[in-house]
């Protein structure tokens, strides 16, 4: 019994069918149609059905999400794949963004120090407001507080 | 310099960024038209992707193009979803008997899976061999991004013709004779 029970233990842990099998919507918007060049998830085509089938297939045989990925590049490929694997020149695909950024914030930073520094504009300054005339735009203003 | 250093380097990544943009661009369609271009001019350009190894749709082989060298090929790209392959298979068919030994059809599927593919074969009576072109290194040689296309290449391993779209029966016959006699 004790056997039976280790073997089945066993069967439990090795065999995939038992594994986590992968969610079908959450492969499908991880991967492309090849064909059409847009996410599967919003794709329309004979070509994208065909994948959809191939897809429920490997999740019916209990096959976990890193696993039909592996067997969708089998068959189409990298580009299958939404978003490239980080290696080699794919980096670039993510360097780029993180690039671009830090271009902006630095621009945006150089921008916002010389608007800080700018001079007056040119041409006749407004003259300093005297005591008396503070006093009386005071009063005046204070009317409107009663 | 300060106020000249941050416009001048935003105006040279654009400037690289459009450059790099019109270059994929250009670079995109030139391949195919040159091709298209030198078979219409009756230029017979080498096949491209001759060495270019690919697995076999049935046993654990591969083949390429070159192998065939000697022989008319009768490329064709297909795939089990693509409804105008259906109705070309049964004259590729035909075609394969008819070349016997002097050639072959030589099928390439496209964004197929292998199981459809072979159920694909085994409904439509294909009997001549396929390789599977994953990730299509072989499609991009050709610049094939619709289906089905076909490319007739002649013993010394020059295309003397392309259909792209659903090969008729005359078109096939005609190339595959202009083939046969080159």
């Amino acid at each position: 019994m004790r056997v039976l029970l280790a073997a089945l233990i066993a069967l439990t842990v090795v065999s995939p069918a038992f594994g986590k099998a992968a969610n079908f919507a959450d492969v499908e918007d991880e991967v492309m149609c090849v064909s059409c060049n847009v996410a599967l998830n919003v794709a329309e085509s004979p070509q994208a059905d065909a994948e959809r089938k191939y897809i429920r297939q490997l999740i019916a045989k209990g096959d976990d999400k890193e696993q039909v990925k592996r067997a969708l590049v089998a068959v189409y490929g990298d580009n299958v794949l939404a978003l490239p694997k980080s290696e080699g020149v794919n980096w670039v695909a993510y360097l780029v963004p993180i690039a671009l950024v830090a271009v902006l914030a630095v621009a945006l930073g150089f921008g916002l120090r010389r608007w800080r520094r700018r001079e007056p504009p040119d041409g006749p300054q407004p003259p300093e407001l005297s005591d008396a005339d503070s006093e009386r735009i005071d009063r005046e203003l204070a009317v409107f507080d009663r | 310099m300060k106020r000249v250093a941050v416009p001048g380097i935003a105006t040279v990544v654009i400037l690289a960024i459009v450059g790099l943009l019109i270059y994929g661009v250009a670079s995109k369609d030139s391949s195919s038209s040159s091709l298209d271009n030198a078979v219409q001019r009756g230029r017979h350009p080498a096949a491209p992707g001759a060495d270019r190894e690919l697995p076999a749709l049935h046993g654990g082989g591969t083949h390429r193009l070159a192998d065939y060298r000697g022989k008319v090929v009768v490329l064709n790209f297909w795939a089990s979803w693509c409804t105008p392959c259906t109705d070309e298979a049964p004259l590729l068919q035909r075609t394969q008997q008819q070349l016997g030994s002097q050639g072959t059809v030589l099928g390439a599927t496209y964004n197929d899976v292998p199981g459809d593919s072979k159920d694909f074969e085994r409904k439509y009576h294909v009997t001549y061999p396929s390789v599977r072109d994953v990730g299509l290194k072989l499609a991009q040689d050709y610049n094939t991004h619709a289906l089905p296309e076909t490319f007739v290449i002649d013993r010394n391993g020059k295309v003397v013709a392309i259909s792209r779209g659903q090969v008729s029966d005359r078109f096939l016959a005609n190339a595959v004779q202009k083939a046969l006699r080159s």
